[in-house]
């Protein structure tokens, strides 16, 4: 006999993923998820922005590990409350990984928590975690061809932070092709050109940040 | 290797449904994986080999429908087909990059095909298991 079932496959994370949504939106908090490839700079990208929003807003870190807690220690020192995720192996964040990592923070005192996802451009496309937002890094050295190698993670970015920008004129980077394929996945989403580490640029995207955490509480 | 993850939902979802309709065994699932999903079908096929051996799925054929992209321009309206790294509207008047994807975004589980302990007699006859 035939069972139609016709459900998403997904349909337990994203059940996960929604509750979290709920939860974040009712403690008035935005919840940014940050996916980019081992060594883009995502950790120092995420310490440039909170140094330019601390002031303002009062943010948290969830970051997301195979193994190892240097992310969270890291984030901590600058005295920002950091929870680390070990996924123990998989390679990237699920719903109710979130969920257990929110419980450890304080929602109520929060405006913006940022999650570090596992260093991965394909994994963590397709597991929402509930989030408001989802940004790419992706750094120079990685070269102008990785929107055709990740194209999904690309087509489904909210911004896309192009880092390192302060070592173009090393790297064989061919900015405009880089635009246009990201535009050929994604007419939406603005391309921050950006240096975590000189600051170069940081601005313009933290503003952008910003605002997505004001209109969620509007 | 997500497509380990993506199988236990498939397996975890198809096991509770039998489970529910009162089914002896599970002949064959079917799933939807459009083309634009970062989901590797090849690799579907491997864990679900993997993952099903000892549980009420084991012997089951995995049956997976690939679905191509298709998108609309928001802009002129232009419907089209496309793979997975360019969505661009191919129309020559218009070209936009504003568009929305309508097809090959699909993660689904379609349906499963059963045995209930009445029609397992005469399915089964002669088979053993």
């Amino acid at each position: 006999m035939e069972i139609d079932l016709s459900q998403p496959i997904l349909a337990h994370n994203e059940a996960l993923a929604d509750k979290n949504r709920t939860r974040l939106a009712g403690s008035g908090v935005f919840a940014l998820d940050v996916l980019a490839s081992p060594g883009s700079g995502k950790t120092t990208t995420i310490l440039a922005t909170i140094g330019l929003l601390r002031d303002r807003l009062r943010i948290a870190v969830i970051e997301g590990d195979i193994a190892s807690k240097v992310d969270a220690e890291k984030v901590k020192a600058h005295g920002i409350p950091a929870v680390q995720i070990n996924t123990g192996g998989a390679c990237h964040l699920e719903a109710d990984m979130i969920s257990r990592a929110l419980d450890a923070l304080p929602l109520d005192d929060l405006d913006l928590v940022i999650v570090e996802n596992v260093g991965n451009l394909v994994c963590p496309t397709e597991f929402d975690l509930g989030q408001g937002a989802r940004v790419v890094v992706l750094s120079v050295p990685e070269g102008h061809d990785k929107p055709l190698k990740y194209p999904g993670i690309f087509a489904q970015a909210d911004a896309v932070l192009l880092n390192k920008v302060d070592t173009i004129s090393f790297f064989d980077f061919d900015e405009a092709e880089f635009v246009d394929s990201v535009r050929r996945l994604n007419g939406t989403a603005p391309i921050f050109r950006m240096s975590a580490k000189t600051g170069e640029g940081v601005a313009e995207w933290a503003e952008w940040l910003a605002d997505r955490v004001a209109e969620a509480r509007t | 290797m997500h497509e380990m993850g993506i199988t236990q939902e498939v397996l975890r979802a198809v096991i509770d449904a039998s489970e529910r309709a009162g089914a002896t065994r599970i002949n064959r699932v079917r799933l939807t994986v459009g083309e634009l999903t970062d989901i590797v079908p090849d690799s579907l096929q491997f864990a679900w080999e993997c993952l099903t051996p000892g549980t009420f799925a084991e012997g089951a054929v995995l049956e997976i429908r690939e679905t191509p992209g298709r998108s609309v321009c928001m802009e002129c309206g232009t419907e089209f087909a496309h793979d997975k790294f360019d969505r661009k509207c191919p129309s020559p008047e218009c070209g936009s990059f504003m568009t929305r994807v309508i097809a090959g975004d699909e993660l689904r589980t379609d349906d499963i095909d059963v045995d209930l302990p009445d029609e397992a007699s005469v399915d089964n006859a002669g088979v053993e298991g």
